[in-house]
Order: structure tokens, then C-alpha cells, then sequence
């Protein structure tokens, strides 16, 4: 059976806008809480600002024990979790669960990846003009990182769209659902290469915005 | 004045200072020269405690800065002016912005704030350059922003870390001449570390030599570039000031001169050669200029020249006879 497309096209909008949705929610959720996180993996690290072994060791150990598992699995193991949180095992909501909770340890690697980048020099000089820890990190170390960083909130955003169409084939709604639904199930090509462009064209948006915004802070 | 008494520091096994005693005095140019690895940052970084020494005093002022909690630490720091060889500007800052930037830590108001961030860029001459990002400037330009930056906060006491060894000969004199009119127009202390002596000829007029974390020499930098007591000493003086020929050089003069060989040192104190002239007429010896050189050291001549001396024997024996205190080479 083919589809309908008068009847699909307001649904692929519709679609379309929940994957924005969801997307752009877990973007910021997990950029506060990843930087939030990779802002204290990296002070807590051995030599660093505010140095502290354990609290570093136990951020480590998460990070690396939550960023190694394939999302769909995530999705599913984190379920009973999701429906305490949000009341919910299915739908968009419960989809943006494990979506922040996967992108926040990710986005926390890479806020601390890119702060070790930052030359020590330049964090000496803060501390020789008097500035404190806390000072140092949000006045020195992420202006310093910023152009870096975007870029890497950039690849977590990209990340995000796939994680979304991945959340969709568990009833997470969004072009995923859709492409699931319609262009899987009832074995119809058009919608496959309909939602698959949609997808295309979503990402390369979102690459697009993050590049230009990283050249403007890098001034390059 | 900065006090340092029996400073040890140790990072692991390794002692980077090993019981080092100095005083600087306020209102001059400080400089410490060492070899990479001499102790001499570790020592500039125990002036505000960015190093805390393993054993020790250092005082400030007579206030003893190693017991200092991070908080009282960060408040002395903000009277220290500090420099750094790779100039360490933010880059997420425009010029102006990084001069600004210690006195936004001062909790001044953002009028203040601009008004003497401006005056700082003015006195380093780069007032024009405060719209500009530092990636937009020369390495002497950026030296520059770096020293307003130290500045801003009128500190009496500059600290230079290796600041000219990443720039050019040229650019190096700049900073330099520049420094000289820290301490001059503005009365601030400096210290600064080197492992290049043609910097501490020219503007210090006191210096101190690390060898191995351990101080070997300290004095007036005249007298100790003209009466080098230690061997490293001697090695880093010889760098910048010609000297009695030695080794390679020796053997290549011997080649061409077969006479007799004199060195004569020429230092201020001295009387620069006129009473050699005289002897050497009294004598009726004639000689050649073969070696040596004189240059300056803070302002004031130093140098040493190598004669090959010509005459009849006997002249010759009686004229080393009775000039003293220089060195004769054997023939």
C-alpha cells in the first residue's frame, strides 16, 4: 500500500518539528549539565584547579561507563528510570530522558577534552594577576575554549539527530517514527528517501549554524 | 625587598632549588641567569607563590609569604606585576580586554577600569592597538600588551620571565629599553630571569647565578661580569665579553702570531690602557691588536684585548718585569 501524500506530507511536518523539539531540548539540558561536569572533571584532575582525586575517579568511571553503551540498548535499560522521571515509557518526553542523560556524559568528555587544550600559560597568568579557581574557569578557561567547545556541542548536536530517529523507532516520535512507521514497515522507498532527507537537511543545519558560530568566536 | 633564606624545592626526587639564600633590594633590575633547568622560574615563581618552596622563608617586604592561606596569597599577588615568555594573552580578549583584566579583579569600577587600562597601553605605545586581538600583533607588540597587562595595576614589583627569549635581537632591545623605563619613570622593581647574558648587561645592576638549584654567585653585575668567581659564571660572562683566547681560538692565534701575547683587561676602574701605552713606549715595543674587544656593561666599559708585543728580547723581559697584574700567555 502506497502512501497517501496528501495525508503525509502534514504528518512529516509535524514529525519534523517533534525532532526539532527534542533535539534542541536535550541540546540544552545537556550542554548545562555536560559543562556543568566537564567543568569539574577537568578541575578535579590530578594538577589542575581544584584538584581531587576521588571526586575526578568517580566522574571518570561514570563517563566511561555510561558513553561505551549503544543508545538503543540505553534507551531500553534505562526505561524503568524514564517512566519514574517523566511518567512515561513512550513519546517524545520519555524519549528526551535518555537523550539528555547519554548526550550530558558525551557533551562532558568533550567540554573537558577541549580544556585541556587550553595552553597552562595563559591559566598561569589569571592565577599571577590574583584570580581565583572559580574566576579562572569561567573568565579564562571557557572564553579561551569557546570556539572548540561549539564545535563540539556542534558534533553532539548531530549526534542528537541520530539519537532522535533512533528514539523514534521506540515510539519517541519524530522523523524516525515516521521513517519506522511509514517507509520500514509498509516497505515504501518514497518515504524512506523523504524522511531520510529530512534528515540529511537537519543535520546539515545544524552543522552549518555551529561552524558559522565557531568561525565568528575564532575569528577565522 | 625580597628576602629568599635556605629555599628548598623539590618536585619528586628532582631538587629544582637547593638552599638558596638572596636578597633583592627595591628599585633596581634584578637578574638571575642559569641554563635551562637552573631553578631560576622556580625561584621568579616563589616571589608569588606560584611555587610553594619545600623548606624555607621568602619574604616580602618583611612579610613571610610561604605560610600565606590561597586567599591572602591572591590579594599580594595583585600587587606583582608578571610577564611570561610566550606572552600568555588571552586570545578570547582583545588587547584591551587583557590589559583590563587585572583591574576588573580589582573591583574597579568600568570607567577606571577602561581610563587606566588606555593609560597602560599608552605608556607601551600601543594605545591604537586596544580594538585589536592579540593574534593581530607582532611578538613585540604582544610583549608589549603583556607588560601593560603587568602594569595596569601599578604594581612596585615587575617579575619577567624570560620575557624578550621568544622574540628577535631587535625586538629584544625594544622590551628591553622599555623595562629600563619601568624602573626609571615608574620606580618598579624588576626581576627578571635569563639564560641570555647579553639581557642582564644591559639593565641590571644586580645579578645572581643558579647552577644546579643552588646560587653560585651574587653581586653588582659590573663586578661580577668583570671578576667572575665561578666557573659558570666565568662560562656565561664569556657568552657576551671577549676574554683571554682559549682552546680552538688560542691555537688558530698562535698560528698566525708568533710573538709574545698580552691580555689586558679594561674595566672602568681602571685606567683603560693609558699607563700599558706608556710602558710599552718606555720600552720601545711596538704591538698588534690580535684578540678581544670592549663593550658595555650597565653603561660602563668592560672588555679585555689580546697584543702580540714586538721589540728586542731584553726590552721585552724588562718591561713584563715591572706590568702587573695582567696575564701574560706563555710563548
Amino acid at each position: 500500500m502506497k502512501v497517501d501524500w496528501n495525508v503525509f506530507w502534514p504528518k512529516l511536518a509535524d514529525a519534523t518539528g517533534q525532532t526539532v523539539y527534542m533535539v534542541l531540548v536535550t541540546l540544552l539540558l545537556s550542554s548545562a549539565l555536560g559543562l556543568v561536569l566537564g567543568l569539574l572533571l577537568y578541575a578535579t584532575r590530578k594538577g589542575n584547579l581544584l584538584q581531587n582525586r576521588a571526586v575526578f575517579s568517580l566522574l571518570n568511571l561514570l563517563i566511561n561507563l555510561v558513553r561505551p553503551v549503544p543508545f538503543i540498548i540505553a534507551i531500553v535499560a534505562m526505561a524503568p528510570l524514564t517512566r519514574a522521571v517523566t511518567g512515561s515509557m513512550i513519546g517524545t518526553e520519555a524519549a528526551i530522558f535518555p537523550m539528555v542523560v547519554v548526550a550530558t556524559f558525551g557533551v562532558a568528555r568533550i567540554v573537558e577534552n577541549n580544556l585541556v587544550a587550553v595552553e597552562p600559560g595563559v591559566i598561569e597568568a589569571a592565577r599571577a594577576m590574583g584570580a581565583g579557581p572559580v574566576r579562572i574557569i569561567l573568565t579564562v578557561l571557557v572564553p579561551e575554549a569557546l570556539g572548540p567547545l561549539i564545535l563540539g556541542l556542534t558534533f553532539i548536536l548531530v549526534a542528537l539527530i541520530d539519537f532522535s530517529a533512533v528514539a523514534g523507532t521506540v515510539g519517541g516520535g519524530g522523523v524516525g517514527n515516521l521513517a519506522m512507521t511509514y517507509g520500514y514497515l509498509r516497505f515504501d522507498t518514497s518515504v524512506m528517501v523523504v524522511t531520510v532527507a529530512v534528515l540529511i537537511g537537519l543535520v546539515q543545519i545544524a552543522q552549518l549554524t555551529g561552524n558559522l558560530l565557531a568561525r565568528k568566536v575564532l575569528r577565522r | 625587598m625580597i628576602e629568599f633564606a635556605e629555599v628548598t624545592k623539590e618536585y619528586g626526587d628532582f631538587r629544582a632549588l637547593d638552599r638558596v639564600s638572596l636578597t633583592v633590594p627595591d628599585g633596581g633590575i634584578f637578574g638571575v641567569i642559569g641554563h635551562s633547568g637552573a631553578g631560576k622560574s622556580t625561584l621568579l615563581r616563589l616571589v608569588n607563590q606560584l611555587e610553594r618552596p619545600t623548606s624555607g622563608s621568602v619574604r616580602l617586604n618583611g612579610v613571610e609569604l610561604t605560610g600565606l592561606s590561597e586567599r591572602r596569597l591572591r590579594a599580594h599577588r595583585r600587587e606583582i606585576g608578571m610577564v611570561f615568555q610566550q606572552f600568555n594573552l588571552f586570545k578570547s580578549r582583545t588587547v584591551l580586554g587583557n590589559v583590563a583584566y587585572p583591574l576588573k579583579l580589582a573591583g574597579l569600577s568600568r570607567a577606571t577600569v577602561r581610563q587606566r587600562a588606555l593609560e597602560a597601553l599608552e605608556f607601551v605605545g600601543l594605545a591604537e592597538y586596544a580594538t585589536r586581538h592579540p593574534e593581530q600583533l607582532s611578538g613585540g607588540q604582544r610583549q608589549r600588551v603583556g607588560i601593560a597587562r603587568a602594569l595596569a595595576t601599578s604594581p612596585k614589583l615587575l617579575l619577567s620571565d624570560e620575557a624578550t627569549s621568544a622574540l628577535d635581537p631587535e625586538t629584544t632591545l625594544e622590551v628591553l629599553d622599555l623595562f629600563r623605563r619601568i624602573n626609571a619613570e615608574l620606580g618598579v622593581t624588576i626581576v627578571l630571569i635569563t639564560h641570555e647574558m647579553d639581557v642582564l648587561r644591559r639593565i641590571c645592576d644586580r645579578v645572581a647565578v643558579l647552577d644546579g638549584g643552588r646560587l653560585v654567585e651574587t653581586g653588582e653585575a659590573y663586578q661580577v661580569f668583570a671578576r667572575p668567581q665561578h666557573p659558570t659564571t666565568a662560562s656565561f660572562v664569556h657568552s657576551v665579553l671577549p676574554d683571554r683566547p682559549a682552546g680552538a681560538a688560542l691555537e688558530r692565534l698562535r698560528g698566525r702570531h708568533t710573538g709574545r701575547l698580552l691580555t689586558v683587561p679594561f674595566t672602568h676602574d681602571g685606567d683603560l690602557g693609558r699607563g700599558l701605552s706608556r710602558l710599552l713606549r718606555e720600552h720601545r715595543l711596538d704591538f698588534a691588536l690580535v684578540h678581544g674587544g670592549i663593550s658595555e656593561v650597565g653603561q660602563l666599559p668592560l672588555g679585555s684585548i689580546t697584543l702580540e708585543l714586538h721589540g728586542e728580547e731584553r726590552d721585552l723581559t724588562a718591561f713584563l718585569a715591572v706590568w702587573e697584574g695582567t696575564e701574560v700567555m706563555a710563548a
